[in-house]
């Protein structure tokens, strides 16, 4: 039987405040445990919390850049159980009333075609404790310093269809959280999580199969990983005559397996209820316009632009909005050499692939824009080749100066000169009388030799389209 | 001394008739030997009361400070202060001492006012009578072997015993005005969000409210007037000026209309508590005001609406304490589920299980709308009714408790019988209106309270009828004759 995959997930993307969601202390990350909690993230007696307004306000910004209804007004409830990582009890959260609706992202699958995935809605709430289990000799200990930490939660739609569009909406998600500036995106200090609801059923079918929800996926690749293994799993179960039982269950990344962690009868009752601490949230027309005032020019928009603007496939412009960074840079080259294609095929090639080895964002780049437009330049004045350009490149990278220094130091400056071109040219044939017998015998194959014996003489540095044109000349003498 | 008014009280400190450490140190005196046979205080404080008499002193000798400066008080003990205990009448914060103090507390030292002690309560604020402290149940001073009310027990009994000048006390059902009532002295049940809950330990969040038990109305308009006012770490708090109480004490009540809701002098109340509130509203008519029968048709209903709404907002207040972080904690844990389950099962008592159990039960899924829901939509028809009552008069008047201070042990094993007794109290909080109890007979040797309520943000109206009232009669000076 075919089996089709539905999958939908749960983001949770920490926001980037300066301090908590409800209280006054710091959000940074690393610090020595329970430094940064304050009496209310504690949960002692008493204290009551104030909602902070610029967590409201990246909630906004993003609610906007999804294109995501902004309810004006939302209420926020108490999760409750019990966890020794919880302080209150409870969770403050949003249920009923979130203050992000319906929105939709857009992704780029890899047959080129655009896929919309709608977004059901993102609300704020509070993040819990870490319980820390070595170092105590069996017992736990506790750290609330990201106890009250703002998050919010990304819900998606059942919408896509494979591992690989889950992974490509989460990414699109992280891109755009980073890109106007809601939250760092750093999946290792946990600030990007994923939750993936995962089922499956025969093609065609219309009703949804049974779900199981794949908890805190910390990688994009785990998250594919764990995506594909489950749909295995579950199919399975399936053909093997069973039945998919809804749970929760855990990613092991070193066996490479997820692993039921409850089932929904042991799953809490959270027994939701509106917090009476803290008031409705009114969100009117004034916050929104002074939330948004700053936002940037969206992925999507850019790589809209990039594409009619610059001539781009949607692949090339979409690799060159990974971020607004990447795209910054990209528009700098592209516009300081005036040719936009030249200009993408470098940053997405060579530069994309010296990023990647070493593991740096474009902001680190040891290459900056206006040295990539240089060595470009130099390209197109014919100064150096294609293929002496990338030497070039690595040379730039390694710190040893702009491409003219490169080029001067290590003399590839290109044979342009008919003449000095023409002389090797004549001495090559002279001293490979039979290769060009058979060349002009019709062997035409032996003309690549010629090339090679040439580009050797002169190091490379023979401009290649003279070098073919001379030779022709020379060989139909 | 001790038997005088705050505003008598700081009157002399100013004059030097006396300082504000002999006035510390009468009332030490009397805890001491008062209190034992009471047990209207669970920590008394005299180091540091006698150290800020001391402090006052030096400015009242320079001639500053204000109306509070010097003025020994107390605080129930839900209230947190830096340095004291903070038990909230129950063993799970037996070991409790706050590192901040609640708002109000903040307020009432930045006043001048000194702090005795902490007042006893039910724990966690969960009772009529008293009786559910951890610390033991408070007595009547008026007939020891009656209860003084609950839950503000402990403050209404120390300030009618004269063992403190006044008391904070809070009021999520009436356990100020019940107190009040029981104890005869004032007190002040004031609107919703007018004082910060800040570091005031939560019952049910969305009816808790601070507020004040002194001799007077006039005493009541002091100390408001210093612990009312917005709070910016109290998002329930509400931004919106602070009146001057005591400029409007003297305000006429000619011309005042009464409303009296007629579904509260019908059956279950005792007739001599009926007898009181008839003489009083002949009293207030004879004084120039006007009274008229009112409806408040969805009175019935408030008992248990109010109770699921109390109760599920306790279940969820009350599961931070589960001896991670503080409070009382098992011996021995063997898991971290049986750590829960001890610390929680011995650090409360059985009425806070009790409400607990209940509120869970009402919150959980598939009873929610049942029971949470109908209970939010009940407290909409209450306060509707309030609305349209005082679209037609001034103010409210009518019982505060079905019945005087009733003995100890009389209904601790009924709880139904206990809850009912706030009919007429609870759906003031519901509503989140203004209300007082203030002093207004007797009833075979037991003082009787005469319930006051206002319109929204009304504190001005309520505290100088009570003033014009306790200008013409005497029951707020008449003192128990306490004496072991």
């Amino acid at each position: 039987m075919q089996w089709e995959t539905v999958i939908g997930l749960e983001i949770h993307t920490q926001l980037a405040t300066k301090s908590k969601i409800f209280s006054g202390a710091p959000t940074d990350f690393g610090a020595v445990p329970n430094t940064r909690a304050c009496a209310v993230d504690l949960g002692l007696p008493g204290v009551l919390p104030v909602l902070n307004e610029e967590a409201v306000t990246l909630a906004v910004r993003f609610g906007k850049a999804i294109e995501a209804e902004i309810a004006e007004r939302s209420i926020f409830a108490r999760k409750n159980y019990f966890y020794p990582d919880l302080p209150k009890g409870y969770q403050i959260s949003q249920y009923e009333l979130p203050v992000v609706g319906k929105g939709r992202v857009r992704i780029l699958l890899d047959d080129g075609a655009i896929k919309e995935i709608g977004v059901t809605r993102a609300h704020l709430e509070e993040d819990a404790g870490k319980s820390l289990h070595e170092d105590f000799h069996g017992l736990t200990g506790i750290d609330l310093n990201r106890a009250g930490t703002p998050l919010l939660e990304i819900v998606s739609e059942p919408d896509m269809r494979s591992p690989e569009e889950a992974v490509a909406y989460a990414r699109k998600i992280h891109r755009i959280v980073r890109w106007i500036g809601v939250s760092d995106g750093n999946m290792q200090e946990g600030s990007f999580r994923v939750d993936a609801n995962v089922s499956v059923r025969p093609q065609g079918e219309a009703k949804l199969g049974t779900r199981t929800e794949i908890k805190n996926i910390n990688s994009f690749r785990f998250l594919e990983r764990a995506i594909r293994f489950e749909v295995e799993r579950q199919i399975d179960v399936i053909e093997g005559g069973g039945q998919v039982v809804q749970e929760t269950r855990l990613y092991d990344a070193d066996q490479g397996e997820t692993r039921s962690m409850r089932t929904k009868e042991e799953a809490n009752d959270y027994r939701y209820f509106p917090d009476p601490d803290l008031l409705p949230l009114v969100i009117d027309a004034d916050f929104i316009e002074r939330a948004t005032q700053v936002m940037p020019e969206l992925p999507d928009a850019r790589r809209r632009r990039f594409r009619d603007q610059y001539g781009l496939s949607d692949y090339d412009a979409d690799l060159l909005t990974l971020s607004r960074e990447l795209g910054d840079y990209y528009e700098r080259v592209a516009q300081d050499t005036g040719d936009p294609k030249l200009a993408a095929n470098w940053v997405n090639g060579e530069l994309a692939a010296a990023l990647n080895k070493a593991g740096l964002e474009i902001g680190a780049s040891p290459v900056s824009a206006p040295m990539l437009a240089g060595l470009i330049k130099r390209i197109q004045d014919r100064t150096i080749s294609g293929k002496l350009a990338k030497q070039v490149f690595e040379a730039i990278w390694n710190g040893e100066g702009d491409a003219d220094a490169v080029i001067a130091a290590r003399g590839l400056k290109q044979i342009t000169d008919a003449g000095a071109i023409e002389a090797v040219i004549e001495d090559i044939l002279a001293t490979n009388p039979a290769q060009v017998e058979q060349y002009r015998g019709g062997k035409e194959k032996v003309f690549g030799f010629f090339v090679g014996q040439v580009m050797q003489a002169t190091k490379g540095k023979a401009n290649p389209q003279q070098v073919n044109a001379l030779l022709k000349e020379k060989l139909r003498a | 001394m001790h038997h005088k008014t705050i505003a008598e009280l700081a009157a002399c400190l100013r004059r030097g008739e006396f300082t504000s450490t002999d006035l510390t140190r009468r009332y030490l005196a009397r805890i001491e030997c008062l209190d034992p046979h009471l047990n209207s205080y669970i920590s008394v404080d005299p180091e540091g009361a006698l150290a800020a008499a001391g402090r006052a002193d030096v400015r009242l000798g320079r001639g500053e400070g204000g109306p509070l400066t010097g003025i020994p008080i107390a605080h129930k003990d839900i209230f947190c202060t830096q340095g004291i205990k903070t038990s909230c009448g129950s063993r799970m914060l037996d070991s409790f001492i706050a590192p901040y103090n609640a708002t109000v507390v903040e307020r009432l030292e930045q006043a001048g006012a000194l702090v005795l002690g902490k007042t006893n309560m039910d724990e966690f604020a969960m009772g009529s009578s008293n009786e559910t402290s951890f610390y033991g149940p408070v007595r009547n001073p008026w007939d020891v072997r009656r209860v003084p009310g609950g839950s503000s027990g402990g403050s209404a009994a120390a300030v009618a015993a004269r063992l403190c000048a006044a008391a904070t006390g809070t009021d999520t059902g009436g356990s100020i005005r019940q107190p009040a009532s029981f104890c005869g002295v004032t007190g002040i049940k004031p609107t919703y969000g007018r004082v910060s809950r800040y570091g005031m330990i939560a019952y049910g969040s969305s009816l808790d409210q601070g507020g004040v038990i002194a001799r007077t109305a006039e005493d009541c308009a002091l100390i408001l007037q210093a612990m009312a006012g917005f709070d910016p770490r109290d998002s329930t708090s509400v931004e919106r000026p602070v009146p001057d109480y005591s400029a409007g004490l003297d305000t006429d009540i000619v011309g005042l209309c009464i409303g009296v809701p007629e579904e509260w002098l019908g059956t279950g109340l005792d007739p001599g508590v009926s007898a009181v509130v008839t003489a009083a509203l002949t009293r207030f008519e004879a004084m120039g005001a006007r009274v008229e029968q009112i409806r408040l048709p969805h009175s019935p209903l408030c008992v248990a609406g109010y109770y699921v709404i109390a109760m599920s907002e306790a279940s969820s207040n009350l599961a931070r304490y589960d001896g991670v972080r503080f409070g009382h904690r098992c011996r021995d844990p063997a898991d971290l589920t049986d750590l829960y389950r001890r610390s929680r099962a011995e650090g409360f008592g059985t009425e806070v299980k009790r409400r607990i159990m209940i509120g869970t039960y009402a919150l959980s899924a598939g009873y929610y709308d049942a029971y949470y829901l109908k209970a939010q939509k009940i407290r909409r028809l209450i306060a509707d009714d309030f609305r349209r009552a005082f679209e037609q008069v001034d103010v409210i008047m009518g019982p505060v408790a079905p019945t005087p201070a009733f003995p100890l042990g009389a209904k601790i094993d009924d709880p139904v019988r206990m809850y009912l007794g706030d009919i007429y109290t609870l759906s003031l909080n519901l509503a989140g209106l203004p209300g007082m109890s203030i002093p207004a007979g007797f009833s075979a040797d037991l003082p009787v309270g005469l319930q006051l309520i206002g319109d929204y943000w009304d504190e001005t109206r309520l505290l100088a009828i009570a003033h014009q009232w306790q200008q013409t009669t005497d029951w707020h000076r008449t003192a128990p004759d306490f004496e072991p």
